[in-house]
């Protein structure tokens, strides 16, 4: 359960952070009047979805880290072989990247007030992900062809399990970015609401690459070595 | 005493307040049924939470017939009492009491204490309340699918949950119960993200976290652990879903049943137990935080004094929601994992208990010198300090490794997670109900019927859990559906066994009295007026009771003091509100 | 005032029970009784703390309860007190974890002298190996499990030719030997419990735990399965005796050997 500890430790460490600059250490009952916590307000000035989409990215992030503790563990049984790495798999990467960097242009754009480019970078970044979770597809399609079934091993399990959990994730914020999209292709939305969207959307797909790239490391089997090398490191 | 207000900030502009308008209902179905206000879903979470666990409280009748009177009732067969036992567990711990404090006090009292007009994204809201809804309809199926439910234990501890020597483990029972927790904990996560979310962002003017109530602190802290604790059981479902359905190898070795190698091989039993209780731990506090948060503000409300030593109640809620992610092996010292885990899971364990300590002495020295009004709610809180005493005490035994090894796995660990985590928690959401039910409805209680289901529920829970524990000592296995006068036992267990079932009896049947008191005081109940019990929090302080969508009429209240003023010297009443300035005249708005 | 006395009532009534109840633990039979021991002193601190905590509270409902024109102190909180409550917690909690950590160092650590004895769980039925003359159990493997050989041991391991196969019978062990009880399990989880040794562990299929205790009394004691294991969990029953030192030789001169148990379907295979 390491990995998963590890991520908790910082979700911990951060949340009394939060916790600590919000005065907890005072006495409540000595004051009193219309305290603010914060200069100007009670609450942050962020806006909520953004906050609401960190907590939330926080909790996929445990889910993903759950994996892949389950998957460490799971390692060490004598009947493990390691995963097959489709070479295909390295193309998707790109893929995902080239939608990330969409998506950076267009939050850019939207700052900018350029709508043309907003749509564009949405359009990419969607056309992107579409091809991303085809090649995820097609892998499956192959691996399953040369015989590397689900039940044949549990690195084989696994490799379908994550890149599942992942596709179904991409899959979910596709619906985000279409709605985003929608307000692109609005003239009365305001630039201040569509920004936001864009923003949420970037966020998310930068996490999703990187959850990607942690996958990739995983199942590449560089984890597994780099404990090793951590373990030698202590003894 | 410190004015905390700065000078600038005289003139307080009000909060950015959304339109009022935004909060009218267009029809009578998003008014009652696809409502987005958070009040309607709560009383929908809870009326499902309290639906399903009829069920629960029917099942354990039916499993106390068989062990207070074993071989009487033919149609409890071994099969039946294993599924009567899992349905059981698995109904009260999460769609009953998971449900019920957080998606049922927390969408009610959320809001309305930080005083906001309704959680942040109302529309999410009321998906994780149709999505929890679909859960329990999958779990309700799995009694109508061919083999029946599972009858695995709540714990659902492959290989023999998915395996044939086990009712519903090659039938549709386990699939549907692990169907149903994945939707659960999805449905959750929607929801917990608003709570969570609400707590940090809807805050109103002059509510600072210390400002809170410990409900919220406790219902606050309880959501965030669990956003973070369900992924583990979700993960540990996905998984066995592979295993059970497309004969993958997570948690399956090899093995032989009746005769038979299957064709698993390799898996460890032991990896599901550690996500099990990854999540399985810090559950056991995400039912426990709102129950310790609402029952310090139930014992300072009905003592009219503040409850004592705020902060350090705050510190305990989230010191405990932080350590209860590092004790779960504690689950585990007889699995067969590695033995010097057990060092540092008994260290850990035992450490939760300071804390926890902590807010017991609280409650007692907040009724030290109070006036103490004997109150419904009151004494419900009283009964939860004995039950939560007794069941935290018994803890100790089986957190303190050495001393689980006998008691594991026998009736002790049962009567001390049903004193601790059932019947404590449980009491807390009767007082509950008792304290805020006039908020709801606008009339109170009836009082008799609540003095008759107090004691009754009271003093047979306790009836029920306490000799429960001896029955564990002599040393019988829990999941036995008979045993009788075996060699090793002291003294034979079935006269206390079936004294136990008739107090089960008793006490189920009080329940019966309660829910025709909710109903029954829907009409008759005496008018409650808007804050009937005096209290200082924002809930009391609605201008409509009950609270329409939107909560606040015109403008959200400011808060300019803590939530726990009570019987302050000089004040002309035993209790202020949040959001009365006294003694200075209110902030003005521009 | 009611309430006080009925609060006073479940003290009393609990502590009563506790003295007169004759249902206890059931006299020991193994040399675990440091973990009675442990359990008792954790029985004394928990009983004081309910006691007292709840006398305390009825103490309050009873002398601060309303009355009218009275009001409550006013009280934020009161850090010297809040401090001692902790530390006398810590200490006290402390008293019982020292001892505990304590008696598990010694569970956990086997003595050099202890024989192994291994048990098999099946649904629903206990068996047993020895490791025979040789002192060593052969490979044993849940692939292998076929009717002739219920218990999985290799036929190729020449140091299973001689192990001791008791298949759905009693075991019998000698009094005053530490012996260390290896746990293997077939199919699901079980767990092997006789409630006179106190100790107790899970069996795991692909895996062997392992527990070790030494047996203090001879006699005869139920073995009870008490890790739900499917339909037939309360029903999985097993004797173990603990026999003198001579009376389990005789014993043990009477069991067959895994090469025994194998020998009849060697001679049908070699037939026509």
């Amino acid at each position: 359960m390491s990995a998963v500890l590890v991520f908790l430790a910082v979700v911990i460490g951060f949340s009394f952070w939060w916790l600590y600059h919000q005065k907890v250490m005072e006495k409540p009952w000595l004051e009193r009047g219309v305290h603010t916590a914060l200069p100007e307000t009670d609450v942050s000035g962020m806006p909520t979805a953004k906050i609401a989409l960190a907590v939330f990215l926080a909790v996929v992030g445990s889910l993903f880290a759950l994996f892949a503790s389950a998957y460490f563990m799971r390692m060490n049984y004598a009947d493990w072989q390691a995963p097959p790495m489709p070479r295909l798999l390295w193309l998707n990467t790109g893929v995902l990247v080239m939608a990330s960097v969409a998506l950076s242009c267009a939050v850019r754009a939207a700052r900018d007030g350029q709508r043309a480019l907003v749509r564009l970078g949405l359009a990419a970044a969607g056309l992107a992900s579409l091809v991303f979770l085809a090649g995820q597809l097609f892998a499956w399609h192959s691996l399953a062809a040369a015989g590397h079934y689900l039940d044949v091993n549990p690195a084989n399990g696994f490799f379908y399990l994550l890149t599942g959990v992942h596709g179904l994730h991409i899959l979910g914020g596709l619906v985000a970015l279409a709605r985003s999209m929608g307000r692109a292709w609005t003239r009365e939305v305001p630039a201040e609401r569509l920004r936001l969207g864009v923003e949420l959307c970037a966020a998310y797909w930068h996490f999703l690459l990187f959850v990607w790239l942690g996958i990739l490391v995983l199942l590449a089997g560089w984890a597994g070595d780099l404990i090793a090398l951590c373990r030698q490191i202590l003894a | 005493m410190v004015d905390a207000t700065p000078r600038s900030h005289r003139d307080v502009p009000p909060a950015e307040v959304p339109e009022v308008e935004l909060y009218h209902p267009r029809s009578w179905w998003t008014t009652y049924v696809f409502s987005q206000d958070a009040k309607v879903i709560a009383i929908q979470y809870a009326g499902t939470a309290i639906a399903i666990g009829l069920v629960a409280l029917v099942l354990s009748w039916l499993m106390r017939l068989q062990l207070g009177f074993p071989g009487t009732f033919d149609f409890i067969t071994p099969e039946a009492y294993y599924q009567f036992i899992t349905m059981h567990g698995m109904i009260m711990v999460i769609y009953l009491l998971t449900a019920i404090f957080l998606g049922g006090f927390g969408n009610y009292l959320i809001p309305l204490m930080v005083g906001a007009r309704d959680m942040v994204f109302p529309y999410v809201n009321m998906l994780s309340y149709w999505v929890y809804l679909l859960a329990v309809v999958v779990l309700a199926a799995s009694f109508f699918a061919p083999g029946g439910p599972t009858g695995a234990g709540w714990t659902l501890y492959p290989p023999q949950a998915i395996l044939s020597g086990t009712p519903g483990g090659n039938d549709w029972g386990i699939i549907l119960m692990l169907v149903s927790l994945i939707l659960f904990i999805i449905g959750f996560t929607m929801g917990g993200l608003n709570y969570v979310i609400t707590v940090i962002q809807g805050r109103t003017r002059g509510m600072t976290l210390m400002r809170m109530p410990l409900t919220v602190w406790g219902i606050f802290t309880a959501t965030v652990m669990a956003l973070f604790a369900f992924p583990a059981l979700f993960v540990a479902c996905v998984m066995m879903l592979f295993d059970r359905l497309l004969g993958t190898s997570f948690f399956m070795p090899a093995l032989v049943e009746m005769g038979e190698l299957l064709r698993y091989g390799g898996g460890s039993p032991i990896l599901f137990q550690h996500l099990f209780w990854f999540f399985g731990h810090p559950e056991v506090y995400i039912v426990a935080l709102p129950a310790f948060g609402i029952v310090s503000d139930l014992i300072s409300t009905h003592a009219r004094k503040n409850i004592f030593g705020y902060r350090m109640m705050v510190w305990a809620i989230v010191i405990i929601g932080a350590l209860s992610f590092v004790v779960w092996a504690h689950h585990m010292y007889v699995s067969g994992m590695h033995p010097w885990f057990g060092f540092f899971f008994a260290t850990t364990t035992l450490i939760i208990a300071v804390p926890t300590a902590i807010k017991v002495y609280n409650w007692v020295l907040t009724l030290w010198r109070g006036d103490i009004h004997l109150t419904l709610p009151m004494l419900f809180a009283l009964a939860f300090i004995v039950t939560f005493v007794n069941g935290g005490l018994t803890g100790l035994f089986l957190g303190n490794v050495v001393v689980d090894v006998p008691l594991s796995d026998t009736m002790f660990v049962v009567a001390h997670f049903h004193m601790v985590m059932g019947v404590a928690p449980i009491l807390v959401i009767f007082g509950a109900i008792y304290h805020w039910y006039p908020k709801i409805t606008g009339r109170m209680l009836d009082e008799r019927m609540g003095q008759f289901h107090f004691w009754v529920t009271f003093i047979g829970a306790y009836a029920i859990f306490f000799p429960m524990h001896y029955v564990g000592l002599v040393g019988v296995p829990r999941r036995y559906p008979e045993i009788g006068a075996e060699a090793f036992m002291t003294a034979p267990v079935g006269g206390l066994n079936a004294f136990i079932s008739v107090a089960a009896f008793v006490v189920g049947f009080a329940q019966m009295v309660f829910l025709f008191n909710l109903l029954w005081s829907l009409r008759h109940g005496r008018e409650a007026g808007s804050n009937p019990w005096r209290a200082t929090t924002l809930e009391w302080q609605t201008p409509t009771t009950p609270p329409p969508h939107g909560n606040w009429g015109e403008e959200r209240p400011l808060v300019y003091r803590w939530a726990y003023d009570y019987s302050v010297p000089g004040a002309p009443q035993d209790f202020i509100a949040q959001n009365d300035p006294w003694p200075d005249r209110p902030a003005r708005r521009p | 005032m009611a309430v006080a006395l009925i609060l006073v009532l479940v003290v009393l009534g609990s502590i009563l029970f506790h003295i007169l109840s004759p249902w206890w633990w059931t006299p020991i039979a193994s040399n675990w009784n440091y973990i009675d021991h442990t359990l008792v002193i954790t029985f004394w601190i928990t009983g004081a703390v309910f006691t007292a905590v709840v006398l305390f509270m009825a103490f309050c409902v009873f002398r601060f309860r309303h009355r009218k024109g009275a009001k409550a102190a006013y009280q934020p909180e009161n850090k010297r007190l809040e401090w001692w409550l902790t530390v006398v917690t810590a200490v006290g909690v402390a008293a019982m974890l020292a001892p505990g950590l304590y008696v598990w160092a010694q569970f956990i650590t086997v003595p050099e002298d202890a024989s192994e004895v291994e048990v098999v769980g099946q649904q629903w039925q206990w068996s047993y190996r020895l490791p025979g003359e040789d002192g060593r159990f052969g490979r044993a493997d849940n692939r292998l499990v076929t009717f002739e050989n219920p218990l999985g041991l290799d036929p190729e391991d020449p140091a299973g030719q001689d192990d001791i196969i008791i298949e759905a019978a009693d075991l019998h062990l000698p009094v005053d030997r530490p012996v260390k009880m290896l746990l293997r399990s077939i199919d699901v989880l079980h767990d092997f419990y006789v409630p006179e040794f106190r100790a107790k562990m899970d069996m795991v299929p692909g895996m062997v735990t392992y527990f070790w205790f030494t047996p203090t009394r001879t006699g005869t004691f139920e073995v009870l399965c008490a890790e739900l294991c499917g339909t037939g969990h309360g029903y999985m029953r097993g004797t173990v005796v603990v026999d003198t030192q001579e009376d389990f030789e005789g014993w043990l001169a009477g069991q067959s050997t895994f090469a025994q148990l194998l020998a009849p379907t060697r001679l049908g295979a070699a037939g026509p």
